[in-house]
């Protein structure tokens, strides 16, 4: 059984300015499951990596106060001893990946720690099947899709039995589907192994449901500590950007906020709110209405992969001049193939394609567009200016923050106002980003006069951004409608709300407005 | 260009085999220089690779091989002065002065070309069907960090060239002229560093910095893949020992050319492809 303390820590990268923690005290008791929130940049990453021992040993700086992981103290001991009781697994897969095989994979850190053979295969083994990975045990780790790889890294993190596990945003790039499994999950290993979870999440709707506990971090400090319905309460008031859906739609009409949809329903069942005769009827939130002229027209499209799989089956669909459509679906739907479609970058090895002008596509990393050593000589003057980046001209574009970075590269695909493209879409541009940036990018891109194409696993940003719903799966559109007729009646691909309203609204404000009986606010 | 475990009896035999075939294929090419023989080894490599599920690597790997062949010849014959058999003169050549091309010179050139091809599709072969997690395996009873250095190193090739097939993607989608080479360089020169420092905070954090021994234990039994691999790397050496030894596999290139080339030698270079090929006929539990 195993502690967690962190003692008056305060901590500077080497080089930064102002500290990423500042006197944080914490202590975590054996099989808590805490969840890590906080805007992006506010030190919870970096508190997961103390905890690791990364920090100091592995990234150097300032570090004062104590970390002690049971008996061992960070200060003493290094990432490499602390791994046997502290398992840590990142955000990026890719990167964490480093045998040939998923069964060496496994076998890595339990091989580092000295273990037997016989030992070895037999906790691969048991967490393979513990993960329902047993499948890929002998595959490639080259030729796993992002999902599979991280269940990979998960399976890797966990096959020494640790006690503590440190996760940063493990679910941001998985589909819904992944998503919810990996952190049920984490539950179930939590209640039957006693395992101490600590968890950095931006989609807290995702995960407040099974977590015990809240730590919120703001600028490097312990801003709240304390069980999820409080946490709930706190933020609705004190930070609106961390509420989830469920909890504004609750605190909108007076109940107080609670995490889940079953127990946000049994609350306002109490209450009388529910069920829910009518549906919202009322107006989106943004006013834009299509243009009855074509965009883009796929036709009947195909892309089969020589010796391989085929990724999109027979694909047509129009997109009209001003439209926002989200495109969602699982990993391997054929989302990205869709887009790199439409942007020219692939082309269709049966039907065709039509698109009234240039097609922007912005890809997921944004980094993969900054090649200058000047934010001014990525873009044109109007077009950094239209996205408020004029002030950051003459910095490095890889210094600027993850919004930032994400605005420069709409900037360098979007171009010249003067020559706007036809069509933009973006290839999950929310991944990772918490909300106050989530909305800045909403607010963004139904300012454009383009059609906008966006491939998302994010129900409450399509919700908020699109008019036009389709969902992908298998190479096909399965559905295309709505936001309300696609997001509304669904369990994965459905906003908070609508699985607390049974699809009544979708939105916490059309929620409100719906249970209120008031106007939607512009 | 990397490990990927097929369905073939090379992939299905352990590390230890496929190292000792590719590596007796690989030294009989540096024992003899009988063109005879090298020729055997050489189409023992070749036909090898397809047996293993890998041709198309190994064509891949002969836009590499042949050019390489083809430079050390030609740098052999307009070298070497040695040989008696002047079929060129060139005169006296700046910086080479005076040059005459012998035969001998350009047949010796030609062996030490096909030597030089061998050894890089060898090396091919080893890459793609010996799997690297069970080398490091092997090798971190003598030298565990190295290994496991070497080990990473290869793994970070993928993860680089998904990469940098990114940012060319990324390229492609920006409007007007495209960067410069210099600036396209530098990004993905930063991506790299970015890259490597994930990938050694993963190493951290499973316990590489703190890594032991691994305690030995009794290991999976040996296949009958692992005992012909084996059995046939070693034969190959033999071959080319007794080759070298006996005469059956000797050459001589200058003053003048003289080279084994009775019923001796053939059955020899005929044995050297047998024994290498051998163990691709038994195509029992090559699945993984």
């Amino acid at each position: 059984m195993t502690r967690v303390v962190v003692s008056d820590v305060s901590y500077r990268y080497p080089g930064a300015a102002s500290p990423a923690l500042d006197r944080v005290s914490l202590e975590v008791e054996p099989g808590e499951f805490v969840v890590l929130a906080g805007a992006s940049g506010t030190g919870k990453s970096t508190l997961l990596r103390a905890v690791a021992g990364l920090v100091p040993h592995f990234h150097g700086g300032e570090f004062a106060g104590r970390v002690q992981v049971g008996e061992m103290d960070t200060r003493d001991q290094g990432p490499g001893e602390l791994a046997a009781q502290v398992a840590t697994l990142f955000q990026d897969p890719e990167t964490q990946v480093v045998m040939g095989t998923v069964r060496a994979e496994l076998a890595f850190p339990l091989e580092n720690r000295g273990w037997s053979e016989a030992a070895v295969a037999r906790a691969v083994e048991e967490t393979a099947l513990a993960l329902g990975i047993d499948a890929l045990l002998d595959r490639s780790t080259a030729q796993l899709s992002g999902g599979e790889l991280q269940r990979a890294a998960l399976g890797a993190t966990l096959a020494g039995r640790p006690s503590v596990v440190c996760l940063d945003e493990p679910t941001s790039q998985l589909d819904p589907v992944a998503g919810d499994e990996l952190v049920g999950l984490l539950r179930r290993l939590n209640e039957d192994l006693e395992l101490t979870v600590l968890l950095a999440e931006h989609r807290l709707e995702r995960c407040l449901g099974v977590a015990d506990r809240v730590v919120v971090l703001d600028g490097g400090r312990v801003a709240f500590d304390g069980a999820p319905d409080g946490f709930l309460g706190w933020a609705v008031k004190e930070a609106p950007a961390l509420a989830t859906p469920g909890a504004r739609l609750l605190a909108g009409v007076g109940v107080a906020p609670v995490p889940g949809v079953r127990r946000a329903r049994l609350a306002m069942r109490e209450k009388g709110q529910l069920p829910v005769e009518v549906s919202f009827n009322g107006p989106y939130p943004r006013q834009m209405t299509p243009r009855a002229e074509e965009a883009l027209k796929f036709h009947r499209v195909w892309h089969e992969i020589k010796n391989g799989p085929t990724i999109l089956r027979g694909l047509s669909f129009t997109a009209k001049q001003g439209e926002r459509i989200a495109l969602m679906g699982r990993n391997g739907a054929g989302k990205s193939t869709l887009l790199r479609h439409a942007a020219g970058l692939l082309k269709p090895t049966r039907g065709k394609l039509q698109a009234q002008g240039r097609v922007a596509l912005l890809l997921q990393n944004p980094n993969d567009y900054l090649v200058h050593d000047r934010v001014r000589d990525e873009a044109p003057a109007a077009a950094l200016e239209r996205f408020h980046l004029s002030h950051l001209a003459a910095r490095h574009p890889r210094d600027l923050s993850g919004g930032e970075k994400q605005r420069l590269a709409l900037a360098i695909v979007l171009g010249d106002p003067a020559d706007p493209p036809a069509v933009l879409c973006l290839d999950e541009p929310t991944r990772g980003m918490d909300r106050h940036v989530k909305d800045e990018l909403v607010t963004l891109l139904t300012g454009l006069e383009a059609s906008v194409i966006v491939a998302t696993h994010d129900p409450e940003f399509a919700a908020l951004f699109a008019d036009r719903v389709m969902l992908m799966g298998d190479g096909r559109i399965i559905a295309d409608g709505s936001p309300r007729e696609v997001l509304a009646g669904g369990t994965y691909f459905a906003t908070e709300v609508a699985r607390i309203l049974d699809g009544a609204a979708l939105t916490a404000v059309q929620g409100i407005a719906l249970l209120t009986k008031q106007e939607v606010p512009a | 260009m990397t490990y990927r475990r097929r369905v073939s009896p090379l992939h299905a035999a352990r590390a230890a085999a496929g190292i000792v075939w590719c590596a007796g294929l690989g030294a009989a090419a540096l024992i003899d220089s009988n063109p005879i023989l090298l020729g055997a080894v050489l189409l023992a490599v070749l036909a090898g690779g397809l047996a293993a599920g890998v041709g198309h690597e190994l064509r891949r790997a002969l836009w590499l091989a042949v050019p390489l062949a083809l430079t050390v010849a030609l740098i052999n014959a307009l070298v070497t002065r040695n040989g008696l058999t002047v079929i060129w003169r060139f005169g006296n050549l700046p910086i080479l002065g005076q040059t005459d091309v012998t035969l001998e010179a350009t047949v010796y050139g030609g062996i030490l070309g096909l030597r030089a091809a061998t050894l890089v599709l060898c090396g091919v072969l080893y890459s793609v069907c010996v799997d690297p997690d069970e080398v490091l395996g092997l090798l971190r009873r003598w030298s565990f960090r190295s290994a496991l250095t070497a080990t990473v190193a290869t793994r970070m090739l993928p993860v680089l060239l998904r990469d940098s097939a990114r940012l060319a993607e990324a390229q492609r989608c920006r409007p007007g002229p495209p960067p410069g080479r210099m600036q396209l360089m530098r990004a993905t020169t930063a991506g790299v560093l970015d890259r490597a420092l994930d990938v050694a905070a993963a190493l951290e954090v499973r316990g590489y910095g703190a890594a032991r021994s691994a305690a030995r234990g009794r290991g999976r039994p040996w296949s009958r893949h692992d005992l012909a691999f084996l059995c046939s790397g070693a034969a190959v050496l033999a071959a080319a020992i007794i080759g070298r030894v006996s005469g059956l596999a000797g050459f001589q290139a200058y003053p003048a050319l003289h080279m084994a080339a009775g019923p001796g030698s053939l059955s020899l270079a005929a044995a050297v492809l047998v024994c290498a090929l051998a163990p691709f006929a038994d195509r029992r539990g090559i699945e993984p």
